[in-house]
């Protein structure tokens, strides 16, 4: 019953979505305001019904429900608790609900906090918002149902091992609301395309939008690397996997678009192209929900087999980007071109970002889908993977990263280069000395690996000079300057954090890229192996059970110099239902670098496999990447990014506002 | 194991959805699902075993350098260094035997593209075929180099003709725009 009550409101979100796409629009259109007073209802009703669906089917999940079919399909009644819920979307169809679930809570979050939005513009970003949604519901409603019946089976299928993991339990929420959160700076763009203008105060609407979904795409990525480097075996931590890649490139778009909607609000500079890259931001989450869900990337056939639903979200996405595209071709034209400035500036500075991260995602696009396209064309396999990936995208971040600390030292309009790289001379210093000391310490090479440390360094070095020059570090009395660090505003520190964040992120991906080391042994028990100066012994193997596995623990000891430094519990599990094996490494953290400890194959002889590997510097990765997204939190929680915040009282008594802003 | 649950978006398509969307489908496809979801998702990512590694640490080096250029071909995505399935180890063994028989880099890869296809090799030869995928990045960089030099040069454009703002809307923006406390030019 819970179940129906469950598909029957996601049935009427869809009527209700349908009301919002058309009504406020058509009002917007005709300037009459009861109609456009229809989206914020209806974004909250949208809101309501679809949490209803998600709690129904939630529901099935925690008390297994083996009539349901996805339930039987993907859970399993030994499963524990956490990973009965994550199992909601861990599977296809509870995945969409997921989405469509977080695309109206993005919705009626517009609803609510847009109250200071003018009154037409307000009411288009939520009918196109709402016509997103309708895309998404029929699709799950007509494609993709969650809620079918079947006989009661006894029990389920189980969820895949792999997935039964923390980081990968709360890995797709945050992804997807990152993708999905892309989705209000698409429906400000095509809103403003509409109305036919822009001007700043629409970059400073979209702005913090946006960095709330580039928060949660940088922690839902990093979560879903971190949990590839400890549970995949081996210590990789990206692999240019085409599902990486869909959610890399909204990533890139997004960071692109957090920048040049800086440019369009303090300059009203850039208007037309943060528009467009608006709407290509969105574009590829959607093409990346297209690629992962169509099952087109397992092979072009696979898509053959069950061709309606991945028809039906090509024709989601023919009509919303195509749809959207047409329209700036046809507005932005018309639209106000902004001021103008010379190549060395501020604004310089901010357009050589945007190009190189936008060609470097449209490089992943090209190199994700070209095998893709080449087999569909010619019926020729060719193979895209990382060598590819690392040969063109590594060379295009190297001047990002150069330029990164300039940038910000440049006067808008007309900058100083030279006065800009005179006042970088200490932070130079620093990745001078970056770069000599990585030369001492791994002077056997690879030789281009101490000048991507010293690349790292400088980022950071000049994220925090830019603070220093901000707050006047000792060119003004001590007191002062703690006074002007106080009072810069909170996005002033998350541009140091994010800034920061990536400079460590680009050390940890370079120390662990070129100076790490392995050993693969076949150790019988007592016996020792070696690894980047620590000696492992291998006591042996023994038994354990799990709430819903049996696993092989392997028992060794890590001395390094003799002295005990911890000890390793690699394991390999059996899973019940399905059945299936996974690895758990032995992993000791330490700052310097992490010993990774697998446990392979029992041998003939009784001895077993151990890989052991050292990973220098890679927590700084995913540090690095929490940083950012601290970074981008706290900018958030600027107070200048809520429009009109500081005026609200005066303009209140002005306006008259009915419903209370914020 | 990697094909699996390789899910940098929260998708896990392989082995999970793909059986999840055949329940009614005959016993015989639903089998075969499983065994190939089995053989190409659950192949352990922990590649060259003990036996397969070479005396001479120089050339395992070059072999290992070489292996991570080489697709595991029937592995979703994955290269013969990061794979375990049977295939990927004669794929080791051959690269190593064709190294301890003298050939270079170039040699080994062209001999095991002659008997595996283009299909093997993770970095595409640039070919005719291929020339889009790898000057892509370059015919943009020059694209976005040559329109903002045009740009430029060009002077400012007509005026637009987009609807002005009116009298009230042009005030609430400045009120919206202007921040007290805040010199507009700065940061």
């Amino acid at each position: 019953m819970i179940v129906e009550i469950g598909h029957f409101a996601l049935v009427l979100a869809l009527a209700v979505a349908l009301v919002q796409a058309v009504l406020p629009a058509w009002g917007a259109q005709t300037r009459d305001v009861r109609l456009m007073q229809v989206a914020e209802p209806a974004a909250f009703a949208q809101l309501g019904l679809i949490a209803l669906a998600f709690a129904a089917l939630t529901y099935a999940f925690v008390t297994s429900d083996f009539s349901v079919q996805n339930v039987w399909a993907n859970s399993h009644s030994d499963k524990p608790l956490i990973y009965r819920i994550s199992g909601v979307w861990g599977n296809h169809e509870g995945s969409m609900v997921l989405w469509v679930l977080i695309l109206a809570l993005f919705g009626a979050a517009v609803a609510f906090y847009g109250t200071n939005l003018p009154d037409s513009l307000r009411a288009n970003v939520l009918a196109v918002q709402a016509g997103i949604s309708v895309a998404f519901l029929a699709f799950i409603v007509f494609a993709s149902n969650a809620f079918t019946r079947i006989p009661l089976q006894p029990e389920g299928r189980g969820l895949n091992p792999m997935l039964q993991d923390p980081a990968l339990a709360f890995h797709p929420p945050f992804l997807y609301a990152g993708y999905v959160g892309l989705s209000v700076a698409f429906a400000f763009a095509v809103a403003a395309l509409i109305e036919g203008r822009t001007d700043a105060a629409w970059a400073r609407w979209v702005r913090p939008w946006t960095l709330a979904a580039w928060v949660c795409l940088t922690l839902g990525i990093a979560m879903g690397s971190w949990w590839a480097y400890y549970e995949l075996g081996w210590g990789g931590w990206w692999f240019w996997d085409p599902v990486e890649n869909a959610s890399f490139m909204p990533w890139l778009a997004a960071t692109a678009l957090l920048h040049s909607a800086l440019v369009m609000e303090k300059r009203e500079a850039l208007k037309v192209w943060t528009i467009l890259l608006a709407i290509l931001a969105f574009s590829l989450s959607l093409i990346g929900t297209f690629l992962v869900r169509s099952g087109v990337l397992t092979s072009v056939h696979a898509f053959a087999v069950d061709p309606r639903r991945g028809i039906f979200i090509l024709a989601i996405l023919v009509i919303l980007i195509g749809g959207a595209l047409a329209l700036y071709a046809w507005r932005a034209p018309r639209l106000k071109q902004g001021q103008l400035f010379a190549p060395i500036s501020r604004e310089g500075a901010l357009v050589l970002n945007n190009v190189l991260l936008t060609v470097a995602c449209a490089t992943i696009f090209i190199g994700t889908l070209y095998p893709l396209a080449l087999e569909s064309l010619t019926g020729e396999k060719i193979s895209v993977g990382p060598p590819y990936f690392n040969a063109t995208f590594g060379p295009l971040m190297v001047p990002l990263l150069l330029a990164l600390p300039l940038g910000p030292f440049l006067a808008w309009k007309r900058g100083d280069l030279l006065g800009a790289m005179q006042r970088l001379m200490v932070v130079a210093a620093v990745a001078l000395m970056a770069l000599l000391a990585s030369l001492a310490l791994y002077w056997r090479g690879p030789w281009l690996a101490p000048f991507g440390i010293a690349m790292g360094a400088w980022v950071v070095a000049g994220a925090v000079a830019e603070w220093a020059a901000r707050i006047k570090l000792l060119a003004v009395p001590a007191a002062d300057s703690l006074r002007r660090a106080r009072g810069l505003p909170r996005s002033a520190y998350g541009t140091l954090l994010a800034h920061t964040g990536l400079g460590i992120s680009v050390i940890g991906i370079v120390a662990t890229t070129a100076w790490q080391s392995e050993t693969v042994l076949a150790l019988k028990p007592g016996g020792r192996g070696e690894v980047a100066g620590y000696t492992f012994l291998f006591h042996g193997v023994t038994a354990g059970q799990g709430p819903n596995y049996t696993e092989q623990i392997g028992h060794l000891t890590a001395t390094r110099a003799g002295a005990p430094v911890a000890e390793l519990t690699p394991s390999k599990r059996l899973f019940d239902t399905p059945r299936q094996t996974t690895t758990e490494a032995g992993i000791h953290a330490a700052w310097g670098g992490d010993l990774y400890v697998v446990l392979g194959d029992a041998l003939p002889d009784g001895a077993f496999v151990v890989r052991a590997y050292f990973h220098p510097l890679v927590r700084l990765i995913w540090l690095g990447t929490v940083v950012m997204a601290l970074g981008g939190a706290l900018s958030l929680l600027d107070r200048r990014l809520r429009v009109g915040a500081p005026r609200r009282s005066a303009r209140r008594q002005a306006v008259a506002a009915p419903t209370p802003a914020e | 194991m990697r094909g699996v649950g390789r899910m940098a978006n929260g998708q896990w398509r392989m082995a999970v959805s793909g059986a999840a969307t055949i329940p009614h489908s005959p016993f015989a496809i639903r089998l075969l699902t499983a065994l190939f979801a089995l053989l190409i998702a659950f192949s352990p990512a922990q590649a060259v075993e003990p036996g397969e590694i070479l005396k001479d640490p120089a050339l395992e080096a070059r072999a290992r350098r070489l292996s991570q250029e080489l697709r595991c071909v029937v592995c979703q995505n994955q290269s013969i260094d990061d794979s375990n399935a049977p295939l990927a180890h004669d794929l080791r063994v051959i690269v190593r035997e064709r190294l301890v028989a003298g050939d270079s880099d170039a040699e080994v890869l062209a001999f095991v593209e002659a008997r595996y296809g283009a299909f093997v090799l993770l970095r595409p030869r640039l070919t005719a075929r291929t020339v889009l995928l790898w000057l892509t990045p370059l015919l943009l960089l020059g694209g976005a180099a040559a329109y903002l030099m045009r740009v430029r040069r060009r002077p400012a454009g007509a005026p637009p003709e987009t609807a002005p703002l009116s009298p009230d809307e042009q005030r609430r923006l400045a009120e919206l725009v202007a921040e007290p406390g805040s010199d507009p030019s700065r940061r």
